[in-house]
């Protein structure tokens, strides 16, 4: 496994420090020196968060700003670029999106927060894959009109902190963060450091995504992890918790040539949107919508105890290759492999029987719901 | 017993002509934990350099060759129900299979375990 980039020319996140100190093995991953795991190892990390509470350094991924006169106009700037609806975002709401080509493919997946205060409107913070960051901001450059700008943040880190105890141990230090609702942000102090809370991750688990300035990222980080319930969790846990959680992992799951349809999440196409179109490749998705596409993003249970991996092919019992997998391997919380990939529309509903095929065996496999361990998302009690 | 290290991070331990082959404790820690083994069946005639079993992590297969030209005279089924042993036990317990040796000689180029040792901290 020869490192295409050599080890001096990886960019390394405000926390690179602590992640050596804490024993992690580093990886190269989208030009920055990562944690693929620490001394506890994936599959305990992995379990760790979905029973306690996991901090990831999620620092390599863009933050940004798209800054305009006022909400509707920035709102318009960037529905003209995705399928979403952001003029009727609240305050302090955020919401997961695509940016598409003219194609209706997937440039990136985002997401996308309007500020809680209304001194700030006309602002929407951005926070977009690590390797995607050039072509996104190449894209916004080129796209948006005259009086709105895209702002590229240099100077915050971003540490993510996920689990059924992560909203309590942050609130320790930022008792805000206790009262927000599932993908609400604000502005909060954490410690006396004003940072930036979302709460929303990329694990099924409740908890919180926080932007902070670049300086005190590693005071905040080691004040998380002087709790006894919050544990450094790397980007291979980060990729397991996410399969498990049915969640799309761009490149993979996702690219240039994948619509919202395709790829399963429609969710992310408000009513207004989806109606009345005005984003790139609106022709081909409104068809898809009604007419359905040739290729479905679907979830797969494996029989047995062998993984596939992406690029498994995947095809009838005892027949035709109909599909490829995008995404797979062995799910700590559900105890077996699992994966994701497309399937011709007909072999899309939960139950069929299909094969995976592994190092030229056929391995049995079900299309199974999604995600594959059930959200735990905070829903806030009604008063 | 005699045993040698390959380069490949491999074990083999050879009595009485038939060499037991696993990996090492160094390999089981680059890979982390191992949820899947996949082995040979015996009777398979393999070649110096084959693919002779794939080790699964939670993240990636990764496979093991054949350290030596030989038929395999048994694979260790016990992995099947437990593929953590290797990370556990990787130079004991958990070997992979047993090869009738075909080729001594290609045994002499193996390292010996203070050799491997000094390979290990030049990675």
């Amino acid at each position: 496994m020869a490192d295409t980039v050599a080890d001096e020319d990886l960019k390394q996140t405000p926390l690179h420090d602590l992640h050596v100190e804490l024993g992690a093995r580093m990886v190269p991953f989208a030009g920055y020196s990562m944690p693929v795991q620490y001394k506890a190892g994936i599959m305990a990390e992995h379990l760790h968060t979905r029973s306690k509470a996991g901090l990831f350094d999620v620092s390599h991924m863009g933050q940004a700003f798209l800054v305009g006169p006022d909400h509707e106009t920035t709102a318009r700037a960037l529905e003209a670029l995705t399928p979403s609806n952001f003029v009727e975002l609240g305050l302090g709401r955020q919401r997961y999106t695509v940016l598409l080509n003219d194609e209706g493919g997937i440039i990136d997946d985002l997401m996308v927060t309007r500020s809680v205060s209304e001194d700030d409107d006309g602002r929407l913070m951005l926070v977009v894959n690590a390797g995607r960051k050039d072509v996104d901001y190449a894209y916004f450059r080129d796209k948006l009109p005259e009086n709105v700008k895209l702002e590229v943040v240099e100077d915050r880190a971003l540490i993510a902190v996920q689990g059924p105890e992560a909203v309590a141990a942050v609130a320790l230090h930022a008792p805000k963060a206790a009262g927000l609702g599932f993908m609400s942000a604000s502005s909060m102090e954490f410690d006396g450091i004003d940072c930036h809370i979302a709460r929303a991750g990329y694990t099924g688990e409740d908890g919180v995504e926080m932007s902070v300035p670049a300086g005190a990222a590693e005071a905040i980080a080691r004040a998380l992890l002087a709790d006894e319930r919050v544990e450094p969790i790397g980007l291979g846990a980060r990729d397991s918790l996410r399969l498990e959680a049915g969640l799309c992992l761009y490149g993979h799951d996702i690219d240039e040539t994948i619509s919202p349809v395709d790829g399963a999440i429609t969710f992310c196409m408000q009513k207004r949107r989806r109606e009345n179109g005005g984003f790139p490749g609106a022709d081909r998705i409104q068809k898809e919508l009604v007419e359905g596409t040739d290729t479905v993003r679907v979830g797969l249970r494996i029989d047995g105890k062998a993984p596939a991996r992406e690029g498994a092919e995947i095809a009838i019992p005892d027949g035709e290759v109909i599909g490829i997998l995008t995404s797979g391997g062995f799910a700590p919380t559900v105890g077996a492999p699992i994966a994701m990939g497309y399937v011709l529309a007909e072999y899309t509903k939960v139950g069929t029987p299909l094969e995976l095929i592994v190092r030229n065996r056929r391995l049995p496999a079900t299309v199974a719901e999604m995600p594959f361990v059930p959200n735990r998302y905070y829903r806030k009690p009604k008063s | 017993m005699t045993t040698y290290f390959s380069k490949d991070h491999e074990w083999i331990a050879v009595a009485d002509g038939v060499a037991t082959v696993g990996i090492t404790n160094y390999a089981q820690e680059q890979l982390g934990d191992v949820v899947y083994v996949e082995l040979p069946d015996a009777g398979k005639e393999l070649s110096q350099g084959d693919e002779a079993a794939v080790v699964e992590s939670v993240k990636a297969a990764s496979e093991v060759y054949a350290p030596i030209d030989g038929e395999v005279v048994e694979a260790n089924e016990a992995l099947a129900d437990e593929p953590a042993k290797v990370n556990e036990d990787p130079e004991g317990a958990a070997w992979f299979i047993k090869i009738k040796v075909a080729n001594a000689h290609q045994l002499t180029e193996m390292m010996d375990e203070a050799g491997y040792k000094a390979y290990v901290e030049t990675l």
